[in-house]
């Protein structure tokens, strides 16, 4: 087994770029389709967990704060400028499955999440392996 | 079993009479996951009444109470009613076999329709008696998603029949990849397969049960050297052998050598082999190369892969220099873990520091862990700062 974390953007500076018409932003859904959306991601991790393959998961808010160590005795520096939009991540879950391609299959899954329309939004999720421990046998 | 039962080793004699009571009532044909729940909640009664009246044979009072708490499954009320008037009376005492049983339910435990996570988990509970909190601390998951997953593995061999239980082949493979787990919880996954192994080994008779059982311990006594109190990774070259138990050395070596002598010789046996030169050397100069790489060759033959390959490479390069290992090295293919840090091994050995401090670094990108990660990168370091 190995953990997988899933990670959600609000906002992706990199990446391959989103399907077209798939990135309406939320608040131009319509309550109920707002509803559906939170529900399927509910019964997304429900579904994992049933199946043994759940870890944890949290959704984050959007204000990600860039902080640095600016020298001693002086106020940390938060925050920009950037030359870009800077990432948000949204949310993430981890997850603890048999394989990479088992991984895959759950983002995947996870992407369904419907949209405007009760379309599957096509969101790109973000896939990394966790380290694991060292094996007892390495030579 | 949950809650604390309290002292003079209760915790300790359910852990062990569960798998052996679970053992009996599978071999009398009793479904997989039934069986397990009406042990669960045997051990549950146990915990409540034997600080009190513990009775004269632990064992069977279990089989008998998990045999009742099988048959109330399909009973109503009121007979569970007369049940629990009945079990005010001591049970009576019943024949068990305990070596037939082990390898049963390692069987199931470790069936071939199951993935390795869940077979893991089914027999770290069904055969090993850890709760389902131990089994999840030691795989860092939450208890929930780990009742989930033995839960599953338990319905997916409930059906299923083992036509052949001498067939070992699969219950190796599970107690080596639990023993590769490491130690992450409060139970010992490395101890818990040797004890395993044991108990298998005492349940069958095929020599490779001996030669899995000696590579363990013949790995395992080396635990103390392979890494630094920080947590830091150290080759085998550089571990400090007087932190090596000789004992555990000497008890696998005696093992494996009467596993040998069968003449039936399979991949763990070898790998066993391998492991006692290592063992057997004062120093890793003194290693016997020469033997190492016969070895090897054997083990290609019986279990070839890449793996065995990438080994057999550096054991060439110590035995016979490093261009011969880097020769050796091109059988295996680009994106075998560990290939690049090995090439780059061979290439400080030869001399070529610039490559090895380029591979060095390549390989400390594709380690899976953090340990090995910092180790290779360090080494990546060293070669770039002489």
């Amino acid at each position: 087994m190995a953990k997988y974390l899933l990670l959600k953007h609000y906002r992706r500076t990199t990446g391959p770029a989103n399907l077209p018409g798939t990135d309406v932003p939320m608040d131009q859904w319509t309550p109920e389709e707002i509803d559906a959306h939170v529900q399927f991601m509910r019964d997304w991790a429900a579904e994992m967990a049933e199946r043994g393959e759940y870890v944890d998961g949290q959704a984050l808010e959007p204000r990600g704060t860039f902080v640095r160590y600016d020298g001693e005795g002086r106020a940390p520096v938060t925050d920009g400028p950037f030359p870009e939009t800077k990432e948000l991540i949204a949310g993430w879950m981890v997850i603890d499955v048999d394989s990479d391609e088992r991984a895959y299959e759950a983002a995947a899954s996870l992407s369904a999440a419907p949209g405007q329309g009760g379309r599957p939004i096509h969101e790109w999720i973000e896939v990394r392996p966790f380290y694991g421990e060292p094996p007892v046998v390495t030579e | 079993m949950t809650g604390d039962p309290g002292s003079d080793g209760l915790e300790d004699l359910l852990r062990e009479l569960g798998p052996q009571v679970l053992g009996v009532l599978v071999r009398r044909g009793s479904d997989f996951a039934a069986a397990e729940d009406a042990v669960q909640e045997a051990l549950l009664e146990a915990v409540r009444r034997w600080p009190d009246a513990r009775p004269d044979d632990p064992k069977a009072w279990l089989v008998t109470v998990a045999g009742r708490k099988l048959v109330d499954e399909i009973r109503s009320a009121a007979a569970r009613r007369r049940r629990e008037e009945r079990l005010q009376h001591e049970p009576e005492p019943g024949p068990t076999e305990q070596a037939d049983d082990t390898l049963l339910l390692l069987s199931r435990c470790c069936h071939p329709a199951l993935t390795p996570a869940s077979a893991i988990a089914l027999t770290l509970r069904a055969v090993g008696g850890l709760t389902t909190a131990q089994v999840a601390e030691a795989f860092l998951v939450p208890e929930a998603t780990m009742a989930q997953r033995i839960s599953r593995a338990k319905r997916t061999v409930s059906g299923e029949r083992f036509d052949q239980p001498g067939d070992v082949t699969a219950v190796l493979r599970v107690l080596y990849l639990v023993f590769n787990e490491g130690f992450t919880g409060s139970v010992d996954l490395a101890q818990e397969a040797i004890r395993l192994a044991r108990q298998l080994s005492a349940a069958t008779d095929d020599p490779e049960v001996e030669g899995l059982l000696a590579l363990m311990l013949l790995h395992h006594a080396r635990r103390r050297a392979r890494r630094t109190p920080e947590g830091a990774v150290v080759p085998l070259a550089d571990q400090d052998r007087s932190l090596w138990d000789t004992a555990m050395i000497a008890e696998g070596v005696d093992i494996l050598q009467a596993a040998l002598a069968r003449d039936r010789l399979g991949e763990y046996q070898v790998q066993a082999a391998i492991a006692a030169l290592h063992d057997d050397a004062a120093t890793a100069g003194e290693t016997d190369w020469v033997q190492v790489v016969e070895w090897y060759d054997e083990l290609v033959r019986l279990a070839p892969g890449q793996p065995v390959l990438l080994n057999r490479a550096v054991a060439v390069g110590a035995a016979d220099g490093p261009l011969a290992g880097l020769r050796a090295l091109e059988q295996v293919e680009q994106g075998v873990p560990r290939r690049d840090a090995a090439a780059a091994w061979l290439h400080e050995q030869a001399g070529d520091l610039g490559e090895a401090a380029r591979l060095y670094a390549l390989a400390a990108t594709r380690a899976g862990n953090v340990a090995e990660r910092d180790h290779l990168t360090r080494q990546a370091a060293r070669l770039r700062n002489r």
